[in-house]
């Protein structure tokens, strides 16, 4: 694998660290098998570009993308509160409306962002290259978002989402309104994962509807990988693997595929995550057979 | 106090496993009152719980906790005062979270929650003192899981938990009845100790006749969705598990199945 190539797996892995997280909310704090993310990313990334090639600040088109994925979180929470909605279902309702959405918010399939400035703009040509440049814009981005959801889940409120994950009657039990922690929880984690499309635009210069296919597969490989390295003890130590997580499952695709006794090619790639996957689900049973047999 | 007034409570109503759970129930308890429930599987007396504690909607009739009519609050928005501990000793606490993490939660029952840490100094220190009143040592444990602990253990640690806020009653649904026999003994004594000491007011469901006669002040007996038995003071005093078991069969007419799950001892 070439330097750029490692460059650019780590600058994709920390774009989708933002699914993770927010893959991490959902799935592990609540509870909640939520597939909205695969129609959430790409609309964070459509929002961001259309925004900014209307000459919005790309600080703001980031923000108002987040703000449009909390949005179709809470619609997918409120198919599955307040309509009693199975939850995996009411998620794959609000994905495939978001498909709709997403053409009708680019207006075509796809947008390129070409010569207008992003996020990224103002830190290149300061003596780096721009394809180490990303990486670290990323990765301080990432960083902040991990603080932050990191305290919040040590707080008094995310102590209560936590609850509603782990236990929801003893969680009602205790006064904690275990619908809102619903709608706050899917929202937030729909949040994350539409920043993290919105990244993908801007780091990548298009937005494309057919870039969400998978990412519930790549957040959740992201998470598990992130698990099984670091454990799920603590909050601060499971999220740190969920950042991480999402850069070495990037790696090893990168590996896979430029491997030339693999024979594998771009197109093979869901094929790779899928079996990825399923090996990184397996892999903590089989560790277990292995000490108990 | 608490004031139960004409209570009743349909399961399924309307369709072909329609179930009165509950028919008419009145009740008083005054401020203070350590009361015992008795009766027969499926009298009501869960429901009856339920309805106090707002995971049960009556059909009919009001619900009086306090100063306030709670009868159609839900389970959360009347948390700050009601605490309880449950049968299933899983079922009180988050076996995936912490001790300390569920003592915090339980710090905030029916209270406000926002951005402040969950496990500050002072909280952390607070809640190992409160644990290690137990004498379990599970002082030292404090960042285990919860789901690590035994049946018995985690039932006193709920029982800290129902403390760690203030409540106007205390709800206990056969909260013995899942432990083995030196445990449960430790957690009635347990119980006896802090509902004294608080002065609480508090409900206590046993299916054993002894329990229910030797702890408390008051004892009610359901059957059918039915009080059937209401007796406190001297009367109380001077009752024997016999004397308990003849009411009974006299209030009821009819004799006692031995698999109604009444335990004389
Ligand atoms: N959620 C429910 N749905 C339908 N029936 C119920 C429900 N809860 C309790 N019941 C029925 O109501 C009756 C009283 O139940 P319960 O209060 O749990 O009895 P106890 O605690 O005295 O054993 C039983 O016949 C039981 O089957
Ligand atoms: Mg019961």
């Amino acid at each position: 694998m070439s330097q750029i190539a490692l460059w650019g797996a780590v600058e994709l892995g920390l774009v989708y660290a933002f699914v993770a997280l927010g893959v991490y909310l959902a799935f592990r704090v609540l509870d909640f098998p939520d597939l909205t993310v695969d129609g959430t990313f790409p609309l964070g990334a459509a929002v961001t570009a259309v925004l900014i090639m209307a000459g919005a600040n790309p600080w703001l088109a980031a923000a108002v993308a987040m703000l449009a994925g909390a949005l179709a979180g809470l619609v997918t929470a409120t198919l599955n509160v307040r309509f009693k909605i199975l939850n995996l279902l009411a998620s794959i309702l609000t994905m495939i409306a978001l498909f709709s959405v997403n053409l009708r918010v680019m207006g075509r399939p796809n947008v390129a962002l070409l010569s207008v400035d992003t996020m990224l703009t103002p830190f290149y040509g300061h003596g780096l290259r721009d394809f180490m440049v990303r990486p670290m814009f990323l990765f301080v981005l990432a960083i902040v978002a991990l603080v932050v959801v990191w305290r919040y889940l040590e707080s008094d409120a995310g102590l209560a989402m936590r609850a509603t994950g782990a236990n929801a009657r003893m969680a009602r039990a205790q006064g904690i309104n275990t619908d809102r922690q619903i709608y706050l929880g899917i929202a937030l984690s729909n949040a994350l994962v539409a920043l993290g499309g919105a990244l993908f635009a801007q780091t990548n210069g298009f937005a494309d509807v057919t870039s969400g296919v998978g990412t519930i597969v790549v957040g959740l490989a992201a998470v598990i990988i992130g698990e099984t390295l670091f454990g799920t003890r603590r909050i601060l130590i499971a999220l740190i693997g969920c950042v991480v997580g999402s850069i070495l499952y990037r790696i090893a695709i990168q590996l896979a595929l430029s491997s030339d006794s693999l024979g594998l090619q771009a197109s093979d790639l869901n094929l790779v995550t899928a079996v990825l996957v399923t090996f990184a689900l397996v892999l903590p049973r089989l560790k277990r057979g292995v000490l108990s047999s | 106090m608490i004031a139960l007034d004409n209570i009743h409570v349909v399961f399924g109503r309307g369709t072909p496993l329609e179930k009165k759970a509950l028919s008419g129930v009145s009740l008083t308890i005054k401020e203070g009152a350590f009361t015992t429930v008795i009766g027969s599987n499926g009298a009501g007396k869960s429901t009856l719980l339920g309805v106090l504690a707002g995971d049960v909607i009556p059909t009919e009739g009001s619900v009086r906790i306090g100063d306030a009519d709670v009868t159609r609050l839900p389970t959360a928005a009347r948390a700050g005062r009601v605490a309880r501990v449950f049968q299933d000793p899983l079922a009180g606490s988050c076996g995936a979270l912490s001790i300390e993490e569920n003592l915090a939660l339980a710090h905030k029952r029916g209270g406000r929650r926002g951005l402040k840490l969950a496990l500050g100094h002072s909280r952390r220190k607070l809640f190992r003192e409160r644990i290690a009143e137990l004498d379990l040592g599970l002082e030292n444990r404090m960042t285990d899981r919860m789901a690590m602990l035994s049946g018995g253990q985690r039932q006193a640690v709920s029982l800290v938990m129902a403390m760690m806020a203030g409540c106007d009653v205390l709800l206990l649904d056969e909260h013995t009845a899942a432990l083995d026999p030196g445990m449960a003994e430790f957690v009635m004594k347990l119980t006896e100790k802090i509902v004294g000491a608080k002065k609480l007011t508090t409900l206590m469901v046993t299916h054993s006749m002894r329990q229910a006669l030797d702890y408390g002040d008051r004892t009610i007996m359901l059957h059918g969705g039915e009080i059937v038995l209401d007796v406190e003071g001297n009367n109380r005093r001077n009752l024997d598990v016999e004397d308990l078991i003849d009411m009974f069969r006299r209030v009821r007419g009819q004799t006692l199945d031995d698999d109604e799950l009444l335990i004389a001892e």
